[in-house]
């Protein structure tokens, strides 16, 4: 008996180990970032690293402003909303409300597919196909710009935001609707004043995971954006906090290797910000 | 006595099975009409397609008419979203809309198109009033309604469907989900609003339907099998079949 | 009286533009595909997928990068699955102290918000810093990356088993151990399954995880030494060779084969999903 109770004793322990693991790598990703991102923070100085205009790591005397980067990544994940938002959520809307069954399960592989589709293989399409288009259409010599960063943010993030719109939307409870429709609305009119509303925390997650997404895009950008350490302006090459991280990690050494770290400690601030915002919602979905 | 509501040769399938069989009755006005019958009887398939609310079912099918004013319902000319603007429901579980309680109520009279502020607030008031749920709910008009009880939600869905001015009001089981006294109010409530409304309320408890209505119908199984004065169909019913299930020996 | 015209508006309105968005969004996905493919599939020959890239021959051959894919996904996965599904065992059958559960699901929820980039760059500090540039580094980064995944998909099927069947097995006097042994484990499976496609299908998707802490190689390594070895997984060649090399064609190539899989998992995780649930049902 005394064997069997040591035995479960222990598996007990290594479960508990396990299930603490998560945890773990929460602080020994946030430790590490703070560690190695500080350091040039301070001899920088806070405020000429954040709201510094100048990023010129390879110079001779070297400026590490990363505002161009701050600004863009709100820019652009700012722009990437406002283009795939609406298409995202009418699209969601359709498809959980009103869609004849075939086409709405259709549409909900095509999505998921859409969603699996490598961020590099965007990227690539981007390149190919945007970059040049960009630049004839509005006759600019390199197409590569934060529009093409835009467009191709706001296709990537499309998926997540009609599904999880999709998923709040299809846990509307009908007495809503039925109610709306007894007073003598249209269902469309119900669909957008009644089911859109009780589904707002939900759609408002869907968002807020899209900023997240968005923001922590590298790869699909570095294809699209030219990576010129600019200030934002729709036309012109732009690098975002993920893509100065990835731009110059391979070759970056000394002072000019830990600002990347600060750099990515400023991201994944940004990050947590959002996650946290993310929890509010998606929490307050779960109690209506 | 008016008519308000007259059903003639009213059949109903649903896919292939027929719920409805030929139900012809005419609904007086200003009155209060109770729909009886066991579980499964059609009475809510009928009160529901009073105000077309059945068209919204998948593989409904209807033939026979139902007359509002003399005007066929199912007539393409009808707007049905004009129709169910006269002939308001109200619900078995109290549905209210997860907003405030004034936007609830404000709800039906800005989809007919009233925006303006101070009539808006008037016709919420009045609908509150007549609902008897006013002197409950006026400090706190502007707070979520998923924050009143069952028995105040569903006067507050009594409010709101009173707050489009209907001329008919269509109650499925409204008290099912209460308790007693919440169940109490609501048949007060009912009695004052026959006044100015004509009601058409289903009902499982054949307590409230004598307590409440003018006239009773007997369904069972899609058929209306009597219809007459409440306090003649309970004392001496004309059919077997009604006289068997009121006084308890099915259903 | 009849539904106003400005009404009338409005519904026509939402119905059009509701519409134009799916029809946008069906339209962009026929287009992914279809342009992909097509610029994809003639590209792909048996000599493309068997060689590896020569300087002498200067042809391009993606056989090295296929075995790295190969590789990083079968290492990562034999790391994640006993984690991921030690930690929601736990969560589900021993944590009775809900502020640890929260702890616990809220670390979880944060790992998979963060972007792959900074897991690069954590990985790189974390393991390339410590054991070299190698494809074993970037398996391990990828394995936290993935770990909530697993997590979440196998707590869902393991609160699917049915109490009673735990409540069987301890009534017939088995321990806890035992009772996770042969009740629980086995009938979590489907999560595992479902977990892996989807850790899988995210393994062949990434690139910036990968870039800084696997590396760039094009060698032909056995399963031992290509651990140990840098190397590009399809995803980072994509990359390569498209921004870095201009070599378009084997971009459209291999974009072409990971659509493909990206379709093929798609499938998987949808008929694993169907296959369970009919044989809960029955």
């Amino acid at each position: 008996m005394k064997k069997n109770r040591l035995i479960e004793n222990i598996v007990h322990g290594i479960f508990l180990l396990l299930g603490l693991i998560t945890v773990g790598c929460v602080l020994i990703i946030t430790i590490y970032l703070v560690i190695s991102g500080i350091p040039a923070i301070r001899e920088i100085g806070l405020v000429p690293f954040l709201f510094g205009k100048t990023w010129a790591s390879t110079s001779a005397q070297p400026l590490y402003g990363i505002l161009p980067f701050i600004l863009t990544s709100i820019y652009g994940t700012a722009g990437a909303i406002l283009l795939g938002v609406p298409i995202g959520f009418l699209t969601a809307v359709y498809l959980s409300k009103v869609a004849p069954p075939k086409i709405k399960s259709v549409m909900e592989t095509a999505v998921s597919l859409m969603a699996g589709i490598p961020s590099v293989v965007y990227g690539l399409i981007g390149m190919m196909v945007l970059v040049p288009g960009i630049r004839s259409l509005f006759r600019i010599p390199d197409g590569a710009s934060l529009l093409a960063a835009i467009i191709v943010l706001a296709i990537m993030i499309l998926p997540s935001i009609i599904k999880v719109s999709m998923t709040a939307l299809d846990a509307v409870p009908k007495e809503y609707e039925d109610a709306s429709l007894a007073l003598g609305a249209t269902p469309i009119e119900t669909y957008f004043r009644v089911s859109v509303p009780a589904a707002k925390s939900g759609i408002s997650a869907a968002v807020v995971l899209g900023v997240g997404r968005a923001i922590g895009e590298a790869m699909a950008i570095m294809m699209v954006a030219g990576n010129a350490p600019n200030m934002p302006s729709l036309f012109q090459s732009v690098r975002f906090l993920t893509t100065a991280v990835a731009s110059e990690m391979a070759y970056s050494s000394g002072l000019q290797q830990q600002a990347l770290f600060s750099i990515a400690l400023v991201l994944f601030l940004f990050i947590m910000l959002i996650n946290a915002t993310l929890n509010f919602f998606l929490k307050r979905s779960k109690e209506v | 006595m008016n008519y308000i509501i007259t059903a003639k040769d009213l059949c109903l399938w649903y896919g292939q099975f027929q719920a409805l069989k030929s139900i012809t009755m005419d609904i007086p006005e200003n009155r209060i009409t109770a729909f009886i019958g066991p579980s499964g009887c059609g009475k809510s398939t009928f009160l529901k397609t009073l105000n077309r609310m059945n068209d919204l079912v998948p593989g409904v099918r209807i033939t026979g008419d139902v007359r509002f004013h003399e005007e066929n319902i199912f007539d393409k000319s009808v707007d049905v979203n004009e129709l169910r603007r006269d002939i308001g429901m109200v619900f078995q579980k109290p549905n209210p809309f997860p907003m405030s309680i004034y936007d609830n109520i404000a709800y039906g009279p800005r989809t007919h198109g009233i925006t303006n502020k101070s009539q808006l607030d008037c016709i919420v008031e009045q609908a509150l009033k007549d609902a008897a749920i006013w002197d409950e709910v006026k400090d706190r008009l502007k707070k979520n309604a998923l924050g009143l009880s069952g028995g105040q939600q569903q006067r507050l869905c009594i409010a709101r469907a009173l707050a489009v001015q209907p001329q008919v009001l269509l109650m499925d089981e409204p008290t099912s989900a209460l308790d007693p006294i919440s169940t109490s109010r609501i048949e007060e409530l009912t009695l004052e609003l026959k006044k100015k409304y004509s009601i058409v309320i289903v009902t499982h408890n054949m307590q409230q339907a004598v307590r409440i209505s003018d006239h009773t119908a007997f369904f069972l199984l899609g058929e209306l099998v009597e219809f007459g004065k409440t306090e003649d169909l309970f004392s001496q019913p004309k059919e077997k079949r009604t006289e068997d299930y009121i006084t308890g020996r099915f259903g | 009286m009849h539904t106003s015209a400005k009404r009338k508006a409005y519904i026509t309105l939402m119905r059009v533009l509701m519409w134009v968005s799916t029809a946008l969004t069906a339209a962009l996905v026929l287009f992914l595909l279809g342009y992909v493919l097509w610029n994809g599939l003639p590209n792909i020959t048996w000599e493309l997928l068997s060689t590896k890239p020569s300087y002498i021959t200067d042809r391009i051959g993606i056989l090295p990068d296929i075995l790295n894919t190969l590789y990083v996904v079968l290492a990562t996965l034999v790391f994640v699955v006993p984690l991921g599904v030690g930690a929601a065992v736990y969560l589900t059958e021993y944590a009775s102290n809900k502020r640890i559960v929260g702890v616990i699901e809220y670390a979880a929820e944060t790992l998979s918000g963060i972007p792959s980039i900074i897991y690069g760059l954590v990985g790189m500090l974390l393991f390339s810093n410590n054991m070299g540039t190698c494809l074993m580094a970037g398996s391990l980064t990828l394995v936290i990356m993935n770990l909530p995944t697993i997590m979440r998909t196998t707590q869902e099927s393991l609160k699917t088993v049915p109490q009673s069947y735990r409540e069987g097995a301890f009534g017939l006097g088995a321990g806890k151990w035992r009772v996770i042994r042969t009740v629980v484990l086995p009938n979590c499976i489907d999560g595992v399954i479902t977990g892996c496609i989807l850790t899988v299908g995210r393994i062949l998707g990434e690139s910036a995880a990968l870039l800084f802490t696997a590396g760039l190689a094009h060698a032909v390594n056995g399963i031992v030494d290509g651990l140990a070895s840098p190397g590009a997984t399809l995803t980072v060649a994509l990359y390569v060779y498209a921004k870095e090399e201009g070599e378009f064609g084997i971009a459209f190539a291999i974009a072409a084969i990971l659509m493909v899989l990206t379709i093929l998992i798609n499938l998987a995780a949808t008929l694993v999903g169907k296959y369970y649930n009919n044989r809960r049902n029955v």
